[in-house]
């Protein structure tokens, strides 16, 4: 499983690619490619948003379903997803969850 | 400290113009981020995990309190109230918006200060020891030289486009506190036989992924020659420098490649063109510049020594803090003050807005408004009054930056690491921090006595970890966070890279080794006066392995 992600061009926000065609800033919603085919969809996806000046440091990576919720496999995107370990108060992890729904499990 | 003149003032105001002009035509997408991204870096400005990164310049490590408010100012209003002093004496935001970076830029240039050469492959913030113009043991300031340095550097048309970025550091003591030897090229200021000054010339020092400690190539080069010398040497570099290989383009490779005696040759042969031209540094100019950096007028102060040891008596921490955090200055009534930046289970490094302000408020009722930062990520106040010393304790404690900890296990140079850091592989601050939690007793640090502990998230070594007498390097096997230690390393006048002292250990595994590796030391020393480092040199390896490795496998 994979989701799209990258970075806002204005602020450098760490955001997800979603399934109503925006860009959001929590993994939660974000769109999940089951097969090879959304992936090259989604990641076709990126290179046009990335030649839009929308977002930048375009990735595709590859997350996982824990009790529902989106997981990346990597560490680094574990922490992208939520912010710095060392500041809890800092980054996603510290937005109020009913609004974000940030996942901070790293 | 130097201030700027209309010349510098203009330049970069109008520096500030053009790169505010080139956001906008960013932000309009104008332009392609292809196109932007060398622009952006020129001034300072990456991308990271979760937000752009500022970092701005602070030449030779030289700040006034009217900077640090203003980096204060920053924190607080474009950014999340704090900043991360770094080991190369910088600081840096790790939350502007690209929008704000015109408007920050606009405030730095009103304070003289900018981020221009903070990234790129040009000659970078030139480093200096953080005690000079202070310390004892002192030749001379090696700022002035630093200063005609950045000068002659910056937006150098011929080294603004070299193989791989270029790190100068100088200092004016035996003693190095500025780890020449780790750069690309090291300058020690100091006197030949008829009192002249002049600089013994190292070359082709750096960490990364290839740790190599830099060569003499040059024992005396009169200061008049400083600059033909560099250009000598950067212009060797720029046509022989590697550029089919990112990993192999810097300087140290190419002195490897190239073998130290020939490099020198090389560079004394193109010295040879370039010598007693236009690079000369008239006396007059050394002069003007040497002027700028003229010590504060320090009036006698007689009553400090009676006033500390009434003091001592008072407070057991004050005394503690004295005997951690303050060095000898040159004159006897004066100190140099170490304000750590490390207190215990904190991130290395981070200061919040509120105390800079506090800290800058400091320097300027009690240390001549001058401060410095150092590449240990740490505040100096090189010239208090020894009179003075407890109401600047004082005011640290009500800020929490009052840590008596220098030079101790808990004073760890970390990189931000994969916490912020878009090159890491895994995470250095959190290991900082549990390492500190675990020596937090002071009474157990002073016991283990001087240890420099240096810790890098990734190979490009921004934390230092070759060099720390306990180097710890995370890495990213099979999805998870490993922590190589390396030992013996040292970056002072006799500077060593550390060796790998066996497999790595994971995330919940490192404290306890470096505990059992502090342990081993304690077993072994000599005395107390034998510190960790002497007594690696002197045993070596192996009994480290065997506590870590064999003792643990028999255990098993």
């Amino acid at each position: 499983m994979k989701v799209l992600t990258a970075n806002r061009l204005s602020d450098g926000e760490a955001v997800w690619y979603a399934p109503d065609h925006s860009w959001i800033e929590t993994l939660a919603g974000a769109e999940i490619a089951r097969d090879k085919e959304h992936e090259e969809r989604l990641e076709a996806i990126g290179k046009a948003a990335f030649a839009a000046n929308q977002v930048l440091d375009v990735d595709i990576i590859d997350v996982e379903l824990t009790d529902g919720a989106i997981v990346p496999i990597r560490l680094r995107e574990r922490i992208r997803a939520a912010g710095p370990t060392n500041r809890a108060d800092l980054g996603k992890q510290a937005r109020p969850r009913g609004k974000t729904e940030a996942n901070w499990v790293i | 400290m130097y201030r700027y003149d209309e010349f510098d003032q203009s330049f970069v105001e109008a520096r500030v113009a053009q790169f505010t002009d080139q956001v906008e035509r960013r932000l309009a997408g104008e332009i392609t981020e292809d196109q932007f991204r060398p622009l952006r870096l020129m001034n300072g400005v990456y991308l990271q995990l979760h937000a752009y990164m500022l970092r701005i310049a602070v030449p030779y490590g030289t700040l006034n309190s009217k900077q640090l408010r203003m980096l204060a100012h920053i924190a607080r209003t474009y950014d999340k109230g704090y900043g991360h002093f770094t080991t190369r004496q910088n600081i840096q935001f790790n939350w502007p918006a690209l929008s704000d970076v015109p408007a920050i830029l606009a405030d730095l240039a009103s304070v003289q200060m900018h981020a221009i050469q903070t990234s790129g492959n040009c000659i970078r913030n030139v480093t200096a020891d953080h005690f000079a113009g202070a310390a004892a043991d002192e030749v001379a300031d090696p700022r002035p030289y630093a200063e005609i340095l950045r000068q002659w550097s910056s937006v150098h048309p011929e080294f603004s486009y070299l193989p791989r970025k270029f790190k100068i550091a100088v200092t004016g003591a035996g003693r190095d506190r500025a780890a020449i030897q780790t750069h690309d090229i090291g300058l020690h200021l100091k006197k030949n036989g008829r009192g002249e000054l002049g600089f013994a010339v190292y070359v082709g020092g750096g960490q990364g992924r290839t740790p190599m400690v830099a060569k003499k190539i040059n024992d005396f080069v009169p200061e008049e020659h400083l600059l033909s010398y560099c250009t000598a040497i950067l212009r060797v570099y720029n046509l022989y420098g590697r550029r089919d290989n990112k990993f192999k383009a810097r300087i140290k490779i190419l002195v490897h490649e190239t073998g130290v005696e020939e490099f020198a040759r090389q560079v004394e042969a193109e010295w040879a063109e370039l010598k007693d031209g236009e690079l000369t540094l008239p006396a007059a100019d050394i002069a003007a510049i040497n002027a700028y950096f003229a010590p504060p007028n320090l009036p006698a102060r007689p009553d400090g020594d009676q006033a500390l040891k009434q003091a001592r008596l008072d407070s057991k921490s004050f005394g503690e803090w004295l005997d951690q955090n303050v060095i000898t200055h040159r004159h006897p009534d004066y100190a140099g003050v170490t304000i750590s930046l490390k207190g215990i289970g904190e991130t290395p490094g981070d200061a919040s807005d509120s105390q800079m302000d506090a800290v800058a408020d400091i320097a300027e009722k009690f240390a001549f408004d001058e401060l410095r930062v150092s590449h240990e990520q740490n505040l100096i106040l090189p010239h208090v009054a020894r009179a003075d010393l407890r109401a600047v304790y004082d005011r640290l404690v009500e800020i929490g930056l009052a840590t008596a900890n220098s030079n101790l296990i808990t004073d760890i140079i970390a990189c931000p690491g994969l916490d912020y850091c878009a090159l890491a592989n895994a995470r250095s601050i959190s290991v900082a921090q549990e390492i500190s939690n675990r020596f937090a007793g002071l009474e157990r640090q002073r016991d283990i006595g001087e240890l420099k502990l240096k810790i890098s998230g990734c190979i490009n070594a921004c934390g230092h970890h070759h060099v720390g007498h306990i180097g710890i390097l995370g890495v990213e096997k099979k999805g998870a966070e490993l922590y190589q230690v390396t030992l013996g390393g040292s970056g002072d006048e006799n500077t060593t890279i550390g060796e790998i002292v066996g497999r790595g250990f994971a995330p919940d595994e490192i404290t306890n080794a470096i505990e059992k590796i502090v342990d081993t030391y304690l077993g072994l020393r000599l005395d107390r006066s034998e510190t960790f480092l002497n007594a690696y040199r002197r045993v070596g390896s192996a009994p480290f392995k065997e506590a870590l490795y064999v003792s643990e496998a028999r255990a098993a």
